[in-house]
């Protein structure tokens, strides 16, 4: 055993190398990236780690690899198992050979989704079993016993860790890395093709085995009850944490039922709780998901608070004020005096596309190029490029899912015809979901631009390689496939490549696009600027300024602030020599210079 | 000895290697830490802070409000939103040089730098007050401004580590090749004229 201070992530997949996973595949999204990151940088012999094109394909990889007998892993993030429900659901009737883990990080708040959906209650629907760990050192623990637990029922395993153990590090004590588990190989059957006389008998069998994994729960220490009363308190998740805190410091006897898995409920774990207490409030992020389960248990016997009776909060992430305002509620204890802490008005500081971004020249050029169209509509997806939204670019009219833009515009395009529908889309999620969107503009013969945003990585989850990029999850070369091929191949009979930072070269390249009857598409191609090395050279402002601020309020960089007396002054340290500014700039008062770093 | 630090500042100046130094540091000395980043969307320029707590099995890996002893700011104003989180004994280094977001830049909101500095050094006497930007040029690139900060805080004695202790850990979080810039970084924090009100 050693200690390490781990992040959860970290721990999720340090916790499948114990187990012995042969195989993982994922799709990066905050907060579950670092499981597939971890994976590729330990390098194991014998352990193959994917950035898959999508959560689908993941899926598929992760339940094909298990059915040969392999242990497998599968990450995404919440709203990647919508992606890759439609797998997902037939599996559950299917069922696996060798242990398969499906890790879905869950994002309340939300921090960095566009939901705040509750794969526990995924894992309900779909009739699979649901590991909530609590912290990074239960995590790691609970993803091994995941394993087991899936081979035992031949049943596909969910582990849900929400950002505040993804991202959250603790000291975890690992064991020795086990031996790679050998899958012995895919043996043909007739169980692993999907029928409805199959459904039938299987649906049935997972009905029966709902009542035995809940059974099977108990002996688990993920569930446990702690402390002493008759004040029955029930915790998933994190929130654990915040509950035990909040208990020790208001000193309380509350009689604690520790879930770690959320579904099935453990059979007698729960009755005995239900049996020793004379009220249950129950502390939960997301859904209802426990609370639901224990007011059907209790039937009306044991009053259970929560989220139904407006007891806790039914969206946002909790923390130890709201559980320990909620307790003190509960357990009827004077409710301290709280003094509002009077702080100075602050800037609101919302994420921004980076200093020298090329999304920030491509969504300026298309806004200059959409100058003379009676109505232009911006369609956006999921990336970096979300940003385009903010003020001044506001370039962002619609952002649904993963390549929804594409598709949305057509319909926009459909229904409201004076528009001129351009839909961006950035180089991954072209990948993941863009493609099947631009074969249905080809074929319908809708008339929609699509731009893509080409910056050769997934650069919000912090730059993992896709199939553009010529790079595989660990490094290794792979072959790269090129976007504008793809386009043409899909159809799209006007497809140019731009340099975003040619800026009258893209204006005109999407002028020409949008103006092309049917689907278009133009790919503006540039490095995400933190993966390459700040150049040489940076921009400045002379003495030529007339200090009008049109630099500021047309493309909105981070570097450029005005001075006291309105004059522009670019941060070098932040400057990457993009050029915007300089095309912006009435009276070519931005120059380039040296970099100062000294 | 349970501590709990705050590592407060802007998406991109680099908080979270700061926050795994310490982790380290704690990690070397036997004591269990947890600690809680921020990740993801925020860190494209919004607000972010990293959580540590030291030798706190049983805690919140958020710092509740008034629960934090140490505040090292990477910004004026994200030190000032982080003070409801802070103890009344706290103690403070803060990086006087703002990141004046864009929106203020573009006439939407404001940014009160004066009234911020001023509520710091009322609030926490014994706070330091650094320029990390010019010292973090000075060690050879801006992004060693966490491990000037780190210095500084090491110089003021806020931290339970001595300087051997983060140094030390520095050498499991840096990367080889930024290793001895940082070291120099975190030397000149150390030694950095910080200023005391």
């Amino acid at each position: 055993m050693t200690v390490k201070v781990c992040m959860g992530n970290e721990a999720i997949a340090l916790g499948a190398l114990a187990a012995g996973v042969s195989v993982a595949a994922g799709y990066p999204g905050t907060p579950s990236t670092e499981i597939i990151e971890t994976l590729a940088h330990v390098h194991r012999p014998g352990v193959s780690v994917q950035w898959s094109v999508n959560e689908k394909a993941a899926l598929e990889v992760a339940a094909g690899a298990a059915y040969a007998g392999a242990r497998s892993l599968c990450t995404m993030k919440q709203v990647g198992l919508n992606v890759a429900s439609d797998p997902l659901m037939s599996l559950s009737y299917i069922g696996v050979k060798g242990g398969m883990v499906i890790a879905v990080a869950d994002d309340p708040g939300p921090w960095s989704s566009q939901t705040e959906q509750d794969t526990r209650g995924f894992a309900k629907h779909a009739n699979l079993p649901v590991f909530d760990p609590s912290s990074p050192e239960e995590a790691y623990l609970m993803v091994q016993t995941a394993y087991e637990f899936s081979e035992k029922y031949s049943l596909p395993v969910f582990m849900r860790p929400t950002t505040r153990v993804c991202h959250a590090s603790a000291d975890v004590d690992l064991a020795e890395p086990a031996e790679i588990k050998a899958a012995d190989g895919f043996e043909r059957r007739p169980e692993w093709c999907i029928f409805p006389a199959l459904s039938y008998r299987r649906h049935g069998e997972l009905e029966v085995k709902q009542y035995e994994m809940a059974r099977d729960f108990d002996s688990m220490p993920y569930n446990r009850i702690e402390g002493k009363g008759r004040k029955g308190v029930a915790v998933s998740g994190v929130s654990y944490l915040y509950a035990k805190e909040a208990v020790s410091e208001l000193g309380a006897d509350v009689l604690l039922y520790k879930v770690g898995t959320p579904y099935p409920l453990p059979e007698k774990t729960t009755k005995d709780f239900l049996a020793s207490v004379d009220s249950v409030l129950v502390i939960e992020e997301l859904d209802p998901v426990v609370e639901e389960q224990l007011l059907i248990e209790a039937s009306g016997k044991v009053p259970v608070l929560g989220k139904r009776s407006g007891d806790m909060p039914k969206n946002g992430e909790y923390s130890f004020e709201i559980v320990k305002d909620a307790l003190i509620k509960y357990l009827g204890l004077p409710q301290p005096e709280k003094e509002a802490d009077a702080l100075p008005q602050l800037p609101v500081r919302p994420p921004v596309l980076c200093a020298g971004c090329p999304h920030r020249a491509s969504f300026y050029a298309a806004k200059v190029a959409a100058k003379g169209f009676k109505k232009a509509v911006y369609c956006g997806d999921i990336g970096c490029y979300t940003l385009g939204n903010a003020a001044p670019l506001n370039m962002v009219d619609t952002c649904l899912c993963m390549g929804a833009g594409i598709t949305l515009a057509q319909g926009i395009a459909l229904a409201d015809r004076d528009a001129k529908c351009l839909a961006f889309i950035g180089d991954s999620t072209f990948f993941h979901t863009g493609i099947p969107g631009v074969i249905n503009a080809v074929y319908q013969g809708t008339d929609i631009t699509v731009i893509v945003l080409d910056n050769h990585t997934t650069a919000m989850t912090g730059h993992q390689p896709h199939p553009g990029t010529g790079k595989h999850a660990d490094g290794s070369e792979a072959p790269a496939l090129d976007i504008e091929t793809l386009l043409k191949a899909c159809g799209v009979k006007h497809v140019s490549t731009v340099d975003p930072f040619d800026f009258p070269e893209t204006v005109k390249a999407i002028r020409e696009a949008a103006e092309f009857p049917g689907a278009s598409a133009v790919i503006a191609k540039a490095p995400c600027i933190a993966q390459i090395k700040k150049p040489a050279a940076v921009r400045f402002v002379n003495d030529g300024c007339i200090k009008c601020g049109r630099c500021v309020a047309e493309i909105g960089c981070p570097a450029i602030t005005p001075d006291s007396t309105g004059r522009a002054v670019i941060d070098a340290p932040l400057c990457t020599d993009c050029g915007l500014c300089s095309y912006v700039c009435p009276v070519s008062a931005i120059e380039r210079g040296e970099r100062n770093v000294k | 000895m349970s501590n709990s630090i705050v590592i407060a500042g802007v998406g991109g100046q680099g908080t979270l290697l700061a926050s795994k130094i310490l982790a380290a540091a704690a990690g070397a000395r036997g004591l269990f830490v947890r600690t809680s980043e921020t990740i993801g969307m925020a860190q494209r320029g919004g607000c972010v802070s990293s959580h540590l707590r030291i030798d706190a099995k049983e805690l919140s890996p958020i710092i509740p409000e008034h629960h934090a002893d140490i505040l090292l700011a990477f910004e004026p104003a994200e030190a000032v939103r982080m003070l409801p989180k802070m103890k009344a004994s706290a103690g403070c280094v803060v990086n006087t040089d703002s990141v004046i977001p864009t929106n203020v830049a573009l006439g939407k909101g404001v940014y009160l730098k004066k009234d911020y500095l001023d509520l710091l050094r009322n609030r926490f006497p014994a706070a330091v007050f650094i320029e990390g930007a010019r010292t973090a040029l000075a060690a050879g690139d801006i992004r060693t401004l966490n491990v000037v900060i780190l210095g500084a805080a090491s110089g003021a004695g806020i931290l339970p580590f001595s300087a051997e202790e983060i140094l030390s850990a520095m050498k499991t979080c840096v990367k080889p090749k930024l290793l001895a810039m940082n070291e120099k970084a975190f030397e000149l924090g150390l030694a950095a004229p910080g200023v005391r009100w």
